[in-house]
């Protein structure tokens, strides 16, 4: 790290104010090179810390809060090594722009694949060290004594034999204009006091009182609102627009024609946008996708099953030779619909455009991305376009694109100078997602004579997310994100390894293509691949007339975590014991993220109502920085997935997703809620991720119980398709 | 039209079908009550008029005309936290926080109408969506605050 900037410096006109205050960073030119400071002139130490006169510390965020609690967790790991009061920490955002213009100091921005800590925990700890070990410099030199000889207790630095103390803010000033030092050593997390521990999250209290800002809730002077609409089939394109009507309509500025597919209509409050915007005539080429249904989805997912060509992701032996030589031969064909984020707060932005400088108030889990968009559409370097991020009403993978901004943006330069909001409505949300891909599997496995799994094969189908958003990842054509939790263990892809040790094994996949547009859906390909796998699994097991734990035992003796994740909700859960009368057990196990999960479900059945009583989720992410917040994520994550797997499905007719708000896309409510009782188990030496591992578990586990209620294996899903309801 | 909001009066230049949401996110500029929906389906607007919750984006302003409208920036009195959110903040409940709001307030109609809900009266009433899935904490926070 280094102080001096070698990039020409320039000041943003941030909008504090609007915000709150604390949501932006200012570059103040200061006449002393080596000093970066905050908006509010306090100086920052190192890229991660700036310290205030009060010894109040705010610590710098660079990943998105979309509710994960990474926010809280980072400050935990910059406070653990700085030895700040834990009390006096506070944290704000930086931009982008500032970032792109500081060459990204704070390292990536995205904030996905479960990331924020494993990714930055070392780059923070250090961070926060090398502050701690400024300041202490600072005081002993101020005190004309050796460094060494100081000690810090929550922000106090001390100086025992002169009997000497000073706070951390009293020589924050000094302490900025030191040399970063290099050598930075870090605790142990053995030793942590601050990081490690179930602390209470940084952002909660101004969620209880409305006063969190969110993108929805931006307000700057002479503000517009606006709303659009998109055309509903994807890829086609806006024919005509008769605006007549909405032009006369109340509170109506303009109507916009946004890019080639979209218009806006702009009005002095969203609502009244929103009333114009139905009142249009909208003509759109939809083009031939506009035959696109279901049907011709599921018929291009089904050959697929059978295809040539494929991309392999794991191959051991020869599983067609050992499958035809078999004694029992199992097959099965599972299917998994579309899904859509349904984030709480709808895609929107705020955009301020004129002809040399635009500004974009945003919700993003891109920040890096959001600005190069934002910057493409403004017309302009980025060096005159500046993002400002706000806490997110959800993520989920959806803010992982960023053309509301573009669309803001758009919108923004028919009316420079003068700042508008636009905000999706729920409808538009719903018909423009990014949607998680169906896909089909068909696995099929070869017993040997005792039973055991002599071979194993998987044909993923399904159109892949990397090809349709990233293209330049794909490896050869390959998209590797299909094979998450499928891996062979080991190597670069050994972070989402399958934890069966099984003699012949093919793994492929058969990519199809389709204008639906696609996107990263909290955990990805590995939530479908883990029904698939672990669903059959248990089918083998049921085949061979083995206990479904003693069955995945018997693959498991070279995966020790992974069986340690197994075993503990097994044990918690009662599994092996009588369950109470009426209830079934199921379960199942993940590694992705390099995180090991588990979980067991515990359920009853009456005729076509499921009651879940209990999952028991036991995870292993390595390293925990807040075992509160871990315990939150695993409830988060079963109830997003659980409401997925009973309620959540995108149908596609004439080219467009069917589904127009919660009423035919429904998310679980508190009653259906089950108890969720966590096992947190760190076994330590590496970081996995959290926010995204327990989510792949429930689901087949839920799916295991209900088989061994009912005798009945369902491979095709939402479960409501079978008119099963979650109660 | 005149409104009263968290026993303050306003005067609203509206047309009169306007959602209650929208006049008070827009008019009045309090912005913790969300839009999640707009047709009363996620509860993220949920605000309380006469001590009732309400869906507020199915609500038209003329028929909150002359009510007592109370939003989660008027639960509060003063610097006192209502018991509900003092509970929300001693379990650590909100994860983005963004239907927060109109879970809190949908609590807080729960308790005044029974101070004491089982769980089954929880189920009964809170009908909001958290895509967060925050409801085991909901939950245990509604119980810690009938005992306060």
């Amino acid at each position: 790290m280094a102080h001096a900037p070698k990039i020409s410096r320039r000041t943003f006109l941030v909008v504090t104010a609007a915000l709150g205050g604390g949501l932006a960073i200012g570059i103040v030119p200061t006449g002393r090179a080596a000093i970066y400071r905050a908006a509010d002139g306090s100086p920052e130490i190192t890229y991660w810390v700036v310290i205030r006169p009060d010894d109040t510390v705010v610590v710098r965020i660079a990943s998105s809060e979309m509710g994960q609690g990474s926010l809280t967790g980072i400050a935990q790991l910059v406070a653990e090594e700085l030895e700040c009061a834990w009390s006096n920490v506070t944290w704000e955002l930086p931009a982008p722009g500032i970032s792109l213009a500081r060459n990204r100091p704070w390292g990536f921005f995205t904030t996905g694949g479960s990331m924020s800590i494993r990714g930055k925990h070392e780059d923070v700890r250090k961070g926060g060290a090398a502050a701690r070990m400024m300041l202490v410099q600072a005081a002993a030199s101020a005190w004309n004594v050796p460094a060494a000889e100081c000690s810090v207790d929550r922000g106090v630095i001390s100086h025992k034999t002169s009997g000497r103390s000073t706070t951390y803010g009293k020589v924050a000033e000094a302490a900025a204009k030191l040399d970063v030092p290099k050598d930075v050593p870090l605790k142990d997390p053995k030793e942590w006091k601050i990081a490690g521990k179930p602390l209470k999250r940084l952002d909660t209290l101004d969620k209880l009182t409305g006063k969190q800002v969110y993108g929805v809730d931006i307000a700057l002077p002479g503000m517009l609102n606006a709303s659009i609409s998109a055309c509903p089939i994807f890829r086609g394109k806006l024919k005509s627009v008769d605006s007549k009507k909405a032009e006369s309509m109340p509170g109506v500025k303009k109507v916009v024609r946004v890019g080639d597919d979209a218009v806006a209509v702009v009005a002095d409050t969203w609502w009244h946008a929103n009333t114009a915007l139905e009142a249009l005539v909208i003509e759109w080429d939809a083009g031939e996708n506009a035959k696109v249904s279901g049907e011709s989805i599921d018929a291009m997912l089904a050959e697929g099953l059978s295809a040539q060509k494929v991309f392999v992701g794991n191959k051991v032996g020869d599983s067609k030779a050992a499958i035809s030589g078999a004694t029992k031969r199992i097959e099965a064909i599972y299917d998994y619909p579309f899904q859509t984020h349904a984030c709480m707060e709808p895609m929107n932005a705020t955009a301020v455009w004129t002809r040399d400088s635009c500004e974009v108030w945003c919700p993003t889990q891109t920040g890096h991305e959001a600005i190069e968009a934002v910057a493409a559409a403004a017309g302009l370097p980025i060096a005159k376009c500046e993002v400002h991020r706000v806490l997110l009403g959800g993520g989920l993978g959806r803010r992982l694109f960023s053309e509301y901004a573009v669309q803001a943006v758009l919108i923004a330069k028919a009316l420079p100078g003068t700042p508008v909001k636009l905000l999706w409505s729920r409808e538009e949300d719903m018909a423009r997602g990014r949607y998680h891909p169906a896909t089909k599997a068909k696995l099929s496995a070869g017993l040997d004579p005792n039973g055991d799994l002599k071979a194993l094969e998987i044909r993923i189908s399904s159109p892949s997310i990397t090809a349709a958003v990233k293209p330049e990842d794909l490896e050869n054509g390959k998209d590797r994100e299909v094979f998450h939790g499928l891996f062979a263990a080991g190597g670069e892809t050994g972070e989402d390894s399958l934890e069966y040790t099984i003699p012949n094994l093919t793994i492929d996949h058969a990519m199809a293509s389709t204008h639906v547009r696609l996107g990263w859906w909290r955990g990805v390909n590995v939530n479908e691949n883990a029904i698939f796998l672990e669903c059959f699994v248990d089918e083998l097991a049921q085949a061979s007339r083995q206990d479904p734990l003693a069955f995945r035992r018997k693959l498991m003796a070279d995966h020790p975590k992974a069986l340690a994740v197994l075993e503990a909700v097994a044990a918690k859960g009662g599994w092996g014991s009588k369950a109470p009368s009426g209830r079934y057990r199921g379960l199942a196990h993940m590694h992705t993220r390099d995180t090991y999960v588990a979980a067991l479900a515990e359920i009853s059945v009456k005729s076509d109502k499921i009651k879940i009583h209990r999952i028991v989720v036991a995870i292993d992410p390595g390293v925990v920085v807040n075992p509160a917040q871990v315990e939150r994520q695993i409830d988060g994550a079963v109830m997003f997935s659980l409401s997925a797997l009973f309620l959540q499905q995108c149908t596609v007719k004439e080219g467009r997703i069917e589904q127009e708000n919660f009423e035919s896309y429904d998310s679980m409510r508190i009653a259906q809620m089950p108890k969720v009782e966590s096992i947190i188990m760190p076994s330590g030496g590496f970081w996995g991720g959290v926010g995204e591992p327990p989510v792949c578990v429930a689901p087949p586990a839920v799916l295991n119980a209900y088989f061994a209620a009912t005798g009945r294996r369902i491979r095709s899903f939402p479960l409501k398709k079978h008119g099963i309801k979650l109660v | 039209m005149e409104l009263n909001i968290n026993n303050r009066p306003y005067k609203v230049d509206v047309e009169p079908e306007t959602p209650l949401l929208w006049v008070i996110r827009e008019q009045i500029g309090l912005t913790g009550t969300k839009y999640g929906c707009g047709v009363g389906r996620c509860g993220a607007c949920t605000v309380h008029v006469n001590g009732h919750p309400m869906h507020a984006c199915g609500l038209p302003v003329a028929e909150a005309q002359g009510a007592r409208i109370t939003t989660i920036e008027g639960l509060a009195k003063g610097d006192a936290l209502h018991k509900v959110q003092q509970a929300w903040l001693d379990n650590d409940v909100p994860q983005c926080g963004y239907c927060q709001s109109g879970m809190i307030m949908a609590v807080a109609a729960l308790l005044a109408r029974k101070p004491h809900p089982s769980d089954a009266d929880i189920d009964a009433a809170i009908l909001n969506i958290c895509r967060c899935g925050t409801f085991q904490q909901v939950r245990e926070a509604i119980h810690m605050a009938a005992k306060a």
